[in-house]
């Protein structure tokens, strides 16, 4: 069944009653205390302010993004929508910390991503973003108890995996309902049972934000709604939600959703709006 | 940097993941190894072979020979002779022996290939006349009875010592001592045995090494009042005859660093005597030793560098593959940046790989090629089956063949897996670099 939620767009800061909730019930986080504190003023997950990204496409440069500014508030669920080449694939990319910006900031926990290195942007991706992708995007040689592992491997300093990351790991696996499958390969599964594990690889460096491109794109629509809930249940414990979507049902569960066009913010609100 | 031990095990899981296309790769590395170690092997035992003999020689000793000079010479100076003489004289081993002041021994020689005999059992032996010396210089130790003596030579008495191969076919279970040999219609009792001898480097042109075994020895001075210095050779319808005074003169130097200038003495002072003939030759062991060590440094130089080219073929096949791989698995390579991987996380990741291919690669080959001295000995008697009819040795280059035993140079086994790993290195780490800087978008996007 799917959560009904209060839509509101004006308000960017998720209500109280919501995260206060979350701090008593937090099952997808590793220690509740790094959550927000109830009452907790409004913090930003991440900013983007007027970024534009150009493209060479072959000799003649195109502009993909032309100035997009909008916050992410901690515990926001937002669903980026347009046509394609609108720019959302571009602003998903920049926000996911895979490309930077010709021009503009994007903060994400307090820190400029626009102008950090190579190195610097995959250890954000590493321990601010959790990927979600349409295509799941397992590594196929792995198991299931790996593919959730990856992510930890590639922590800074890459730290040993002890018995705590290990029981972190089993809870995430438990709490996707995938704990009696952790030495299965991806192609012993489901498409629904595949993004629950994309799921758990999501969170276990415990992300600001989570970039979901597509989630429900390959699924049937009872899939669609589980993973849906999952998805609302995260965000009711906290969690920033940024996802990219084609379907107005998706899009509609979300706290607000933002339309792009011609590589700008062309208005935000409910489709058709 | 990552866990090693974990690095190491993914590797293994993406490898096993293509078991056979792993192990055909993997192949070449262990050919490559194998074959180094192999090569050098083969010859370390070629060189050690070569040195030994030349050692039996005596790194002291010089050696004189006469030497039967080319058939159109001999024509032209003894047209009117049936017999050929050539070679040493008796003066010449007086004027080397008393003349030159380095000289500290020397021994004469004068062989004959005869028939001789003990009751029904008959052989084909080398006669050789010597002087008691003769035992010394040549490193033979007597296993029964006594060596030739001077009151042997004086008295030029019927006696002979046997070589250890002699007194086996002739004698088999039999005590010799004291039993008497006929050579040549006349008979020698049997004063002494020999100890058996590993042969020694061919001297004098000949490829084959000098055999002791198959000998009989007697006094000098009784070849040469029973025997004469004429050996008359017949066969079917015809017969040739050549006169021979010595064949071989063995000289011992004082000291080490006097070898190479007294056989120059040497070689002069034989100029006086065999003005126009070419009919001796002088070899010195030590410098055959030199050119043993510069053949040996040809032939490691020449064999390694084979295997190293199949070793680079090996390294180039990994290369190729794992360029394939990396295409193969660019999605994997994007999704493993956007969880985070750094660039030299992938180029650790797919070196990683290569390493592991071409180390347990490099592992293969050293243990195969630890395994060289066995497969050698079946390979020997197969060829030897194959291409001289048996092993019957018939040839010169059998010989040498059948006698070599391949060493393992120790050396080698680090030397070849530390090659295998660095060829890993070098070939991995274009593809692994080129893994590296895909861009993790078009990476996540590739199909």
């Amino acid at each position: 069944m799917v959560v009904p939620v209060v839509v509101d767009v004006m308000v960017r800061q998720p209500p109280p009653g919501i995260r206060n909730a979350s701090v008593q019930t937090s099952v997808f986080s590793p220690c509740s205390a790094q959550l927000l504190p109830p009452f907790a003023p409004m913090t930003l997950a991440a900013e983007v302010i007027n970024l534009q990204k150009d493209y060479m496409l072959g000799a003649v440069p195109v502009k993909a993004l032309r100035g997009v500014t909008i916050q992410f508030p901690r515990g926001d669920f937002v669903a980026i929508m347009g046509s394609s080449g609108s720019g959302k694939s571009t602003l998903l990319n920049l926000l996911g910390a895979l490309d930077r910006p010709t021009r503009g900031n994007y903060i994400i926990g307090g820190r400029d991503v626009s102008s950090m290195d190579d190195d610097e942007l995959s250890t954000v991706r590493n321990e601010k973003i959790g990927f979600i992708f349409q295509s799941y995007n397992l590594i196929p040689q792995y198991t299931v108890l790996e593919n959730i592992e990856v992510p930890v491997h590639y922590r800074t300093g890459y730290p040993r995996i002890g018995p705590k990351e290990e029981k972190w790991i089993a809870r995430l696996a438990e709490m996707v309902g995938l704990g009696d499958r952790l030495d299965h390969r991806p192609f012993q599964l489901s498409g629904g049972q595949q993004q629950r594990v994309a799921i758990a690889r999501a969170l276990v460096n415990d992300p600001e934000i989570i970039l979901a491109d597509e989630p429900t794109g390959n699924l049937d629509s009872k899939t669609e709604q589980e993973i849906m809930e999952m998805l609302l249940t995260l965000n009711r414990e906290g969690r920033t939600i940024i996802m990219v979507t084609h379907e107005p049902g998706v899009a509609r569960l979300a706290k607000r959703q933002i339309y792009m066009k011609d590589g700008v913010v062309a208005g935000e609100g409910i489709f058709p709006g | 940097m990552p866990n090693l031990f974990r690095t190491i095990q993914l590797a293994l899981k993406s490898l096993m993941l293509h078991k056979l296309r792993s192990g055909l790769t993997m192949l070449g590395i262990v050919f490559g190894v194998f074959s180094v170690i192999a090569m050098l092997a083969i010859g370390e035992g070629a060189s050690q072979q070569a040195q030994q003999q030349v050692l039996q020689l005596g790194a002291t000793n010089i050696i004189v020979r006469s030497v039967k000079p080319p058939r159109e010479n001999a024509s032209s100076q003894n047209q009117n002779s049936f017999v050929l003489r050539y070679g040493l004289k008796r003066a010449d081993f007086d004027l080397l022996s008393k003349t030159i002041p380095t000289v500290l021994q020397a021994v004469p020689i004068r062989e004959l290939m005869k028939a001789c005999r003990y009751l029904h059992r008959e052989m084909n032996c080398r006669i050789v006349g010597c002087t008691p010396d003769y035992v010394d210089m040549n490193h033979l130790t007597l296993a029964q009875g006594r060596f030739i003596s001077d009151r042997d030579r004086r008295e030029k008495t019927n006696v002979c010592v046997l070589g250890a191969g002699t007194a086996e076919q002739l004698f088999q279970y039999l005590d010799p001592l004291g039993q008497s040999v006929k050579i040549a219609d006349r008979r020698y009792s049997v004063v002494g045995v020999t100890r058996r001898r590993e042969a020694s480097a061919a001297i004098g042109g000949s490829m084959s090494g000098q055999e002791y075994n198959q000998d009989i020895y007697i006094p000098l001075e009784t070849m040469r009042v029973r025997m004469g210095d004429l050996d008359i050779d017949r066969r079917q319808g015809s017969f040739s005859a050549e006169e021979v005074e010595l064949n071989q003169i063995t000289l011992r130097i004082t000291d080490v660093d006097q070898v190479v200038p007294t056989s120059k003495v040497i070689s002069e002072s034989l100029q006086q005597n065999h003005r126009t003939a070419n009919d001796y030759s002088i070899v010195v062991p030590q410098e055959l030793l030199k050119q043993a060590a510069q053949i040996r440094t040809i032939f490691n130089v020449v064999l390694g560098s084979i295997a190293a080219i199949s070793l680079v073929v090996g390294g180039i096949g990994i290369m190729n593959i794992m360029l394939a791989t990396v295409t193969e698995r660019t999605r994997e390579i994007g999704i493993r940046r956007a969880l985070g991987a750094k660039r030299r996380d992938i180029t650790m990741q797919f070196l990683t790989e290569t390493i592991v291919l071409a180390g347990s690669g490099g592992i293969i080959g050293v243990l195969l090629g630890l395994s060289t001295p066995f497969w050698f000995d079946n390979l020997k008697s197969l060829t030897l089956k194959f291409f001289f009819d048996g092993g019957g040795g018939t040839s010169e280059f059998s010989d040498m063949f059948t006698n070599l035993q391949p060493q393992v140079v120790p050396s080698s086994l680090p030397l070849a897996f530390g090659i295998s790993v660095g060829i890993g290195v070098i070939f991995g780490l274009y593809p692994a670099r080129s893994a590296a800087q895909l861009d993790p978008i078009e990476a996540l996007r590739h199909e």
